[in-house]
């Protein structure tokens, strides 16, 4: 105890720079003090997403008015889809645990470019103000959705341009973590350390960190196309000046579809460290893992057309954007076989993180399985742009990314904090964020089978019953968040201290002392020949 | 799931409803079957009931399995997905065809006879080809119960979409591209009716004729914009919609921007027929150029009489 004491007190969390308090936080280049940046900045951004979603469940509750008006409604489900995809989403795990752990998982003091990761956060900072200044003030909130679809995001009489251009300066943020980590991972793992024991998350983030470079730029791109249609109408994508709406979805798809993967990599990742050390057993499948992985972000690339099957593509285009649909399914199926597996004959303890991750799992699944439906071509006709598209890609990125997330910040708080969190009240969190998550998303499955398109503000009677439930789901979720945050900020002030490892796990971070001192090891370690990340013997 | 004792609606429920069924059929059993197994390990590996994990490195045979397996389940999935999606792009030649116009926020179906219609009335059994145009931004017709969507996007006017009504009755088309404030306000009925009733129907010009004359034309002119949409955009009861009310403005006073420069006119006979004709040429103050599009070729000269008269009675 008296050594877990004085650990915080030497500490990254403590140990002065060159500036104290808030200034310390703001000028730091040290990668674990821009991961929690990160976390404060994403974890505030996400409570503002959700009080969004939280009033748009509220008015659907009933037909008719019940909260806002059609024009109010519309705008919050925009608002709501920019703050979570740009601003939590797509950050989320890579700018959170990426930035905290990377350089503690392979031996190393920091990554690459320091300075360039702090400029990044910056990045993040000026995109988000510009949107909220969009959102807040001029002719009016942007009412497009999140995907500002051509031509009527040149016709809206709202303010488009600074939301834009905060989206551009978002994805510069995201560049510059993806070049970041990609050399650190090159160049600075510990002596010894192969690509072959590399752990897992680090190889999702080495995935997700190509994507980031190579398909951002075509969303800048895009952006900056939409940008001089609507200051100079030079025709690119409005059919009104002789453009073509149809290669504006094509090109923001071309982005935002491996955008999903730049989000469930590194999920996947975190789940891959996690089951392994609570079954206290070796990871199930590295390899398979590890090509699963990179064929997901190789062939995740080639589907975007999958977006589009009734925007009037040829019908080549249509089969041959189903077919890779499907292929991409299945280093999917891969990993979920290979994490159950891991599970056999472990030794499985079962704490918060773990519960996280076997839930994580199951919604995964149901997301994965509900996007066959959306890959097939017939079916896809019916469910495209209804209430089933939009629990799809809840169950994945609201399941996939937000399960994982909560199962990593469980899993590595006592690393990054040094301290206990009340696991009895994080279990109680996780049920009801289990069930409220469920019985929020299940009903809109049925709503689109049934017909109901998303984005109504109003609905006809017949799809009364189904949206009660999801709205009903929607408070248990939201008291499911407020006691496991509350749980967390609790353990960081005043939770007992922890020593450096706590669930005995294998990988690097857990060598140092938690939480890490400033320049994470003393001494770089040395892999030797038989260390592993997994290795329990 | 759905019920296959009853005709099928359209002659595309079956495939899209076999495909359906055969991926969410295979999709339950993983499901279930991977939910239980991962569930019975977390019980039987339990750390009270087994202290020792017993470490496996992997399996090389069953990656090819679990590879394999899912591969050729997909392939079927793909191939049921793709068999009730084919016959999709191909309508026959004998199809009556009937044209959309959707604009925000409203659709409009226009027949080869000239009638134009806010309701879809089709014969069943017959073959069906609707011809989709969108004036303004993208839209998507969709007809839950025929299984169909297409999107309408503007300056693409050759697209299309076809299918054979099966069953009499009512059926909901909604616009499944969002468009705007009144999105979830755009959609229009299909009814689809015997054979014999809707050639009446069609055929009987002169029963609309006939109520056309006793109709007074107040009421028709307020039937037109009714049936066409203006009151999506304008209300008149005084409330500002997307557009100004129609509340007291035939014969007020109308501040206008045009050329670049504002004037005051008079709401006359002439200024209707220009604000429905050329909506950009005389901006009323306070509202953006570009939210109403001409109605040139959708409206008659006798239409916007009608709808003069009508305008005048809205005090
Ligand atoms: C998409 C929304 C929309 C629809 C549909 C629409 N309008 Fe308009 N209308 C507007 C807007 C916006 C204005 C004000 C700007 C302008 O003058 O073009 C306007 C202006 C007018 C004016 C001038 C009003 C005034 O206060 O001086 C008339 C008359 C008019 N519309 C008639 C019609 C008729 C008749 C229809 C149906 C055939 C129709 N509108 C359909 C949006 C619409
Ligand atoms: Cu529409």
């Amino acid at each position: 105890m008296q050594e877990s004491q004085s650990a915080i007190q030497a500490s990254y969390l403590r140990t002065p720079g060159r500036f104290k308090g808030f200034l310390g936080w703001v000028t730091s280049t040290d990668h674990k003090r821009i991961g929690l940046l990160y976390l404060y900045s994403i974890a505030t951004m996400f409570f503002v997403g959700m009080l969004l979603g939280l009033a748009m469940k509220l008015e659907l509750v009933a037909p008719g008015k019940t909260l806002m008006e059609a024009r109010d409604y519309n705008a919050t489900f925009t608002v709501h889809g920019v703050i979570m995809i740009f601003m939590v989403v797509i950050p989320g795990l890579p700018a959170v645990f990426g930035n905290f752990l990377l350089p503690l998982m392979i031996g190393a003091r920091d990554v690459a470019f320091p300075r360039i990761n702090l400029l990044s956060w910056y990045f993040y900072v000026a995109g988000v103000v510009l949107i909220l200044i969009a959102l807040l003030f001029g002719p009016g909130t942007p009412d497009t959705g999140w995907t500002f679809y051509a031509p009527y995001s040149f016709k809206t009489g709202t303010n488009m341009l600074p939301a834009i251009f905060g989206a551009f300066i978002l994805g510069f943020s995201s560049i510059l973590t993806g070049l970041n980590f990609i050399v650190t991972i090159h160049r600075m793992r510990a002596p010894g350390m192969g690509w072959m024991k590399l752990p897992m998350f680090a190889w999702t983030l080495y995935g997700t960190a190509w994507i980031q470079l190579l398909a951002t730029p075509v969303v800048g791109i895009t952006l900056v196309l939409v940008a001089l249609e609507r200051l100079f109408g030079i025709g690119v994508f409005d059919p009104a000046l002789g453009g073509d709406p149809i290669l504006y979805q094509h090109l923001f798809w071309i982005y935002s579809h491996p955008a999903v993967y730049i989000m469930i990599l590194p999920a996947m990742g975190a789940v891959s460290e996690i089951i392994p050390t609570f079954a206290q057993k070796q990871l199930f499948g590295y390899k398979a893992l590890i090509l699963s992985t990179m064929a997901i972000a190789f062939v995740g690339y080639l589907v975007w057309g999958h977006h589009m099957f009734t925007a009037g593509m040829s019908g080549t285009a249509q089969y041959a954007f189903s077919l890779l649909t499907f292929l991409v399914a299945i280093p999917s199926a891969i990993k979920v076989f290979n994490w159950i597996s891991t599970m056999y004959k472990g030794s499985i303890n079962m704490q918060t993180p773990f519960y996280w991750a076997a839930s994580f799992i199951f919604v995964f699944m149901i997301g994965g399985f509900s996007g066959l439906v959306l890959g097939s071509l017939a079916t896809n006709i019916h469910v495209h742009d209804t209430g089933f598209v939009v629990a799809h890609f809840h169950y994945i990125v609201f399941g996939g990314v937000g399960y994982s997330f909560m199962a990593a910040i469980h899993y590595w708080f006592p690393k990054i904090y040094g301290r206990m969190y009340d696991s009895h009240w994080a279990n109680i969190g996780w049920i009801l964020f289990f069930v409220g998550f469920v019985s929020l998303y299940t009903p809109m499955f049925w709503l689109g089978m049934k017909g109901m398109p998303r984005r109504y503000y109003d609905y006809l009677p017949e799809f009364h019953g189904a949206n009660i439930l999801s709205t009903f789901g929607s408070w248990i979720l939201a008291m499911g968040f407020i006691v496991i945050v509350f749980n967390l900020i609790r353990a960081a002030r005043s939770g007992p201290p922890v020593g450096p490892n706590p669930w005995n796990g294998k990988t690097m971070e857990w060598m140092v002392p938690s939480p890490p001192p400033v320049e994470n090891f003393e001494e770089i370690p040395v892999v030797g020949e038989n260390d592993g990340p997994y290795n329990y013997e | 799931m759905y019920n296959t004792e009853i005709t099928q609606a359209s002659n595309f429920v079956k495939g899209v409803d076999t495909a359906f069924l055969v991926i969410m059929g295979i999709s339950f059993v993983f499901l279930l079957g991977l939910t239980a197994v991962m569930l019975y390990f977390i019980y039987r590996y339990n750390r009270k009931r087994h202290p020792k994990p017993i470490q496996i490195e992997g399996s090389t045979r069953l990656e090819i399995v679990w590879t394999v397996i899912p591969l050729v389940l997909v392939m079927v999935m793909f191939y049921y997905g793709w068999a009730g999606w084919k016959p999709m792009g191909k309508p026959p030649k004998d199809a009556m065809e009937v044209t959309v116009i959707g604009r925000m926020w409203n659709f409009i179906f226009e027949y080869e006879n000239g009638r134009k219609t806010d309701t879809l009335y089709l014969p069943k059994d017959q073959a069906v080809k609707l011809n989709l145009v969108a004036l303004d931004v993208i839209h998507s017709v969709y007809i839950p119960a025929f299984r169909v969507k297409q999107d309408m996007v503007p300056g693409k006017d050759n697209t299309f979409m076809w299918f054979i009504p099966q069953r009499e009755g009512t059926f909901e088309l909604y616009c499944t591209e969002y468009c705007g404030l009144n999105h979830s306000y755009m959609f229009n009925y299909v009814k689809v009716m015997e054979s014999e009733a809707f050639n009446t129907w069609y055929s009987d010009t002169t029963a609309v004729a006939a109520s056309a004359e006793i109709e007074s034309a107040t009421a028709a002119g307020r039937r037109i914009m009714q049936s066409i949409g203006c009151f999506a955009c304008h209300s008149l009861d005084g409330s500002k919609l997307v557009g100004p009310t129609f509340k007291g403005l035939y014969g007020s006073e109308r501040t206008v921007t045009s050329g670049g420069s504002k004037k005051v006119v008079t709401a006359d006979d002439e200024y209707i027929r220009k604000a429905i004709f050329e909506p950009d040429a005389e901006l009323v103050e306070g509202f953006g150029r570009g939210l109403m599009l001409s109605y040139r070729g959708q409206l008659s000269e006798d239409d916007i009489l009608l709808i003069i008269e009508y305008l005048k009675t809205v005090q």
